[in-house]
């Protein structure tokens, strides 16, 4: 079975760490960052890069559109 | 292979709409409301009509729609949108006419406009986000509240022998003759999200073939008025609202 690894980039300053993406991520990769932005959030953060697989998910829930997903297949 | 090697244009699988303006959205963390936006600035994206696509704004908390999708907008008095929409459709035929409202602005002020609009038929598309309180107003009672909810102004509970019931105005509204097309989706898992977004591009095409006036309702979430963490308010909905505003087609006339 082929693996597929993503990333995700969220735009920090756009996020209001609503904890969607978070509670959404299946394979638990995102989590909330201990600092704030400008705004006084704590933003989405990738805390375990490793375990991404690109599937979307937090991209699809987010309600700011903060969220961008890379994905490649590994062979 | 690094997350820095794999952050690149050539592996994109998901990012914000080009629609969507760079203006940070003024909805509370976790609203239902960006979501529904998201979909419609992807659907207009992907049918490619930006150009021939005229929105009509609400008041309540969508009021600054305009601001977040880049189209054509107009702002309609609170309760009307179905009406100028009318205007717009009539006038303007060979243009995608939406309305985006939420429940205080359709079921509450607007219930004449939206029943005589979709009486009429008018080939509209009504996205209609409901989540069972006014929002922008500090959480006061809708004529969507469930029964024994707790808003402000029924701190015990929506009392059915003083306010009513909750309205389904979506089931009234298929049982007019002039609506082709009226579903019930929600927006808290990436499921229903697909669903949701197949729904709203249909609504589109609908209102384009002259089949009549298509109307979405998307079960949502207010977690500031709800006051719960917009995880919990997603977990309040599907216990609470599903119940009494299950998802689902209630009328498609393509299906007869």
């Amino acid at each position: 079975m082929a693996k597929f690894k993503g990333a995700v980039v969220v735009n920090t300053e756009r996020c209001k760490g609503c904890d969607l993406c978070v509670q959404a991520c299946p394979s638990h990769v995102l989590g909330l960052a201990d600092q704030v932005n400008s705004k006084g959030y704590h933003f989405s953060e990738m805390k375990h890069e490793d375990d991404c697989v690109g599937c979307s998910a937090c991209g699809y829930v987010c309600p700011d559109a903060c969220i961008t997903v890379y994905k490649v297949k590994i062979q | 292979m690094t997350t820095k090697d794999i952050i690149n244009p050539a592996n994109l699988v998901y990012s914000k709409a080009k629609l969507m303006t760079e203006n940070p959205m003024h909805y509370c963390p976790g609203c239902s409301h960006g979501v529904v936006h998201k979909l419609i600035a992807e659907v207009i994206e992907e049918m490619d009509i930006q150009d021939k696509t005229i929105g009509v704004a609400p008041v309540g908390c969508a009021v600054f729609a305009y601001n977040y999708i880049d189209i054509d907008w107009q702002e309609a008095a609170h309760g009307r949108a179905p009406a100028l929409a009318t205007a717009i459709k009539r006038l303007q035929p060979d243009k995608f006419v939406f309305t985006y409202q939420g429940d205080g602005d359709l079921a509450a002020i607007g219930t004449a406009e939206t029943i005589h609009a979709c009486n009429r038929g008018e080939n509209i598309a009504i996205f209609f986000v409901n989540n069972a309180i006014y929002g922008m107003t500090g959480g006061q009672m809708a004529p969507t509240t469930l029964e024994g909810m707790k808003t402000a102004t029924c701190p015990m509970g929506r009392n059915t022998e003083l306010n009513g019931y909750p309205l389904k105005i979506s089931n009234l509204l298929a049982e007019l003759d002039g609506t082709c097309y009226v579903t019930r989706q929600s927006v808290q898992k990436m499921a229903s999200i697909v669903r949701a977004k197949k729904a709203i591009r249909k609504a589109f095409e609908n209102s384009m073939a002259g089949k009549g006036t298509s109307v979405v309702e998307f079960v949502s979430t207010c977690n500031s008025g709800w006051k719960m963490s917009p995880h919990d308010s997603n977990k309040w909905m599907e216990e609470n609202m599903f119940p009494v505003y299950p998802l689902g087609d209630l009328k498609d006339t393509e299906k007869k």
